[in-house]
């Protein structure tokens, strides 16, 4: 036979889910609280969700340009990077501080440690992070209060923080996203709903959402009562940040248990933040947190292998 | 029916492609001219040749032994003349002595073949002597000889013959064919089997995909003591033995060892139907099912194959290649061998024959590894893969061994899953045999 046969290794077939699709999956999971934050905190919105977008992709294809790696931006990655890292900004914020943003979280916190899946920190998260220290001001006070139009309204967390329970927005206003807070965060029901779709999609398992969520749930009630319960769901960024951020595959255990542990030690720590804590949210900084210890649970929750005695070689 | 289905963790759902040929009957295939018959065709010695270029052969001659206990004999699937006895590729992609046997067409039976009675007036160790003389290995693709299975140390009480009609792997029907077919060979095969092990208990395990053969084979068994029908979920690798004896009695066979160890033979299908056509017959394996089938082929089916015909004859026989083949494959999809030529002989472990297209043979480029933890998941023996891969693509095996590398099963679920389009058991595969390879010269 003239014809050139490929001859490689077993098995012979792929399933057609690819990194592309998965993070398309994210993308669309992520539209519907786009809309509503459009619709909420206005033109803004767009523009910072667009530039921070664009300063993801080019900063990826510059940094693989320069170490002289594949260029992956078709993978979608950093498109979903740079719209986490916008949903995490009030609306007043100016679009320079979405593109910088996106700029540290691909370049240094992505590609500094060898691309996806070697980021030990959740990109969008650390690119938050990096803003807060650099333009504080930008950041925590600029939230626009839909209903008014106002400026440096007081998230319903903050509200909490004070004590000022008497001004928190009616419930259906928090579900619905028309409160004060970062652009991507206030809509709790349409995040719901895009993380009801990841999870039936398969993209991602519902055990980081649900322990997280759970975790915040049961802390809150214990701490501050039934009264409060929902403003500690859906009033800070708790929504996002279990559906989309939590569950970012490099920066979460690989294991079930280890999703387990590492959701519970989320929703521990931002009840931690926002009780005893400086700031009124503590979300993103306790996903961080956990970030830092997933190469640990990786370490100690391994499954046990198959017909093996008294444990994996590697654990003793 | 129990609506219990059995199964066990992990796993992967490839599309099955089974319904292409799931409904064909099996077909005789045409008489080949010439047939290649490999002196090796199972795990253990290779046989000598018990005949010389010249000599006349007829059906069913033994034309091939070794004195070895671990291994099994040849015989000669037509009748005609020895042309030659040469080096000829085989599908598992080294060349092996073959006997090369000119057909005349006729089929001349040779005397040795005669019914061997029922099974009730033979003994254990009759048994266990027509199984090893009539060259039964085991052909589900592992061909291990099937008598040094059903030949247990003294110190191993087997209880539970399993019998696997599974078939897990995509594409192939073979097995399925066969359990609707010749659900009496398969009865027939398990009694004899039953008796040489000594054994009150047989699971007849099938995935649920197949409930025709599920039912004729209840039917068949209904009022046979001690033999039961099984629907296990659909699940690939359902048929692996140790996730089969695993899902079925809750055993689990130690790492490194043998399903003996908890008392367990487990034999596919095919091999327990044939053993009950030797039975009924006295015909050796000189013939076997073989799934013809993938996006390459024309008229995918089921052919009844004698044992040296080769590839490129039985696609013929099927309406050839419809488009440029890409990858011809001998086994299933998930863990079948690659072939560089069409040239080879259907061995007694060739279960199916795949040519895949151009397009359906073309694997993505792989990209960074995301960790997103599927391979994990999917891989029945709680391995994982992504971090082996890792360590055996930097050739440190030692860190391999570590994670288990060498209790990898090979199925290919974890490349398969991988939305990176990681090479996963390849690489661990590398690493396993340097671990094996590595162990044994310590020893």
């Amino acid at each position: 036979m003239e014809n050139k046969l490929i001859a490689s290794s077993s098995p012979h077939i792929r399933n057609d889910e690819t990194t592309q699709t998965l993070m398309l999956d994210v993308i669309i999971a992520l539209l519907p609280a786009l809309v509503a934050s459009i619709f909420y905190f206005g033109f803004n919105s767009i523009i910072l969700v667009v530039s921070s977008v664009a300063s993801a992709i080019v900063t990826e294809f510059v940094c693989e340009k320069i170490m002289k790696r594949p260029i992956t931006i078709t993978d979608l990655s950093a498109v979903v990077t740079g719209m986490l890292l916008a949903f995490n900004l009030p609306a007043s914020a100016p679009w320079w501080i979405a593109a910088a943003g996106s700029a540290f979280a691909i370049g240094i916190v992505k590609q500094v440690f060898g691309g996806i899946g070697f980021n030990f920190l959740n990109p969008a998260l650390a690119g938050r992070a990096f803003l807060m220290a650099s333009w504080s001001s930008h950041l925590s006070t600029g939230f626009i209060d839909p209903a008014t139009d106002a400026i440096s309204s007081a998230t319903p967390l903050s509200l909490i923080k004070s004590g000022s329970i008497g001004q928190l927005p009616p419930i259906a206003d928090m579900f619905l996203g028309n409160i004060p807070g970062v652009i991507g965060e206030t809509s709790s029901i349409l995040l719901i709903l895009g993380g009801i779709y990841l999870i039936y999609r398969g993209t991602i398992k519902w055990t980081i959402p649900v322990c997280y969520i759970g975790t915040v749930a049961v802390i809150s009630l214990f701490t501050d009562g039934i009264s409060l319960l929902p403003y500690h769901l859906f009033g800070g960024g708790l929504m996002l940040g279990a559906f989309f951020m939590a569950t970012d595959y490099a920066t979460s255990p690989i294991t079930d248990k280890g999703r387990v542990i590492y959701a519970v030690g989320a929703g521990a720590l931002t009840m931690l933040i926002r009780k005893i804590g400086g700031y009124p949210e503590g979300v993103s900084y306790s996903i961080l947190l956990m970030n830092i210890l997933t190469p640990m649970i990786n370490r100690y929750i391994q499954p046990k292998v198959f017909g093996v005695a008294g444990g994996n070689k590697n654990e003793k | 029916m129990s609506t219990k289905l059995f199964t066990f963790k992990g796993g992967v759902h490839p599309p099955t492609n089974k319904t292409i040929t799931q409904n064909v009957p099996i077909e005789n295939a045409v008489d080949p001219e010439t047939v290649v018959i490999p002196l090796s065709q199972h795990i253990g010695a290779p046989c000598d040749p018990l005949v010389a270029v010249g000599d006349k052969v007829k059906v069913g001659q033994k034309i091939g032994e070794s004195k070895a206990f671990v291994s099994v004999p040849v015989h000669s699937s037509v009748s005609g003349t020895v042309k030659k006895i040469e080096q000829h590729y085989v599908p598992g992609g080294s060349k092996v002595n073959c006997i090369v046997i000119e057909s005349d067409g006729k089929y001349d039976v040779h005397e040795s073949v005669q019914p061997k009675g029922e099974v009730e007036n033979l003994t254990k160790e009759e048994i266990l002597s027509i199984i090893k003389e009539a060259g039964m290995a085991g052909m589900g693709g592992a061909t291990f000889p099937t008598h040094v299975k059903l030949s247990p140390p003294k110190d191993k009480t087997i209880d539970v013959l399993i019998v696997n009609g599974a078939e897990c792997e995509p594409y192939l029907t073979a097995d399925h064919r066969i359990m609707l077919e010749k659900p009496d060979l398969v009865l027939l095969g398990t009694k004899a089997i039953m008796k040489a092990l000594g054994v009150n208990k047989c699971y007849i395990a099938i995935e649920k995909n197949k409930p025709d053969a599920i039912k004729i084979l209840q039917k068949e068994t209904a009022n046979k003591e001690g033999i039961e029908i099984i629907p296990l979920e659909v699940k690939y690798p359902q048929g692996d033995e140790k996730r089969i004896i695993n899902a079925i009695t809750g055993r689990v066979v130690p790492s490194g060892g043998l399903p003996m160890e908890v008392g367990c033979v487990v034999e596919n299908v095919g091999t327990v139907a044939t053993i009950g056509n030797v039975i009924k017959t006295g015909m050796p394996l000189i013939q076997r099912v073989v799934t013809v089938s993938g996006s390459a082929v024309r008229n995918p089916k089921n052919l009844y194959l004698r044992i040296g015909t080769s590839f490129k004859d039985a696609i013929e026989q099927c309406g050839g290649y419809k488009e440029e083949l890409g990858k011809l494959i001998s086994g299933g999809p998930m863990m079948g061998i690659a072939q560089f030529t069409d040239e080879v002989p259907v061995i007694k472990g060739t279960s199916g024959i795949l040519a895949f297209s151009k397009k359906e043979a073309d694997i993505p480029e792989s990209s960074n590894c995301i960790m997103c933890g599927r391979c994990v998941e999917a891989c029945p023996v709680n391995l994982m893969p992504y971090k082996i891969s890792r360590y055996a693509i930097q050739k440190n095996f030692e860190a391999a061994d570590e994670y288990h590398a060498a209790d990898c099963i090979e199925c290919g679920g974890c490349s398969y899953i991988c939305p990176a389009k990681r090479p996963l058991k390849e690489t661990i595969s590398v690493s396993k045999k340097e671990i094996l390879a590595r162990r044994k010269k310590a020893k």
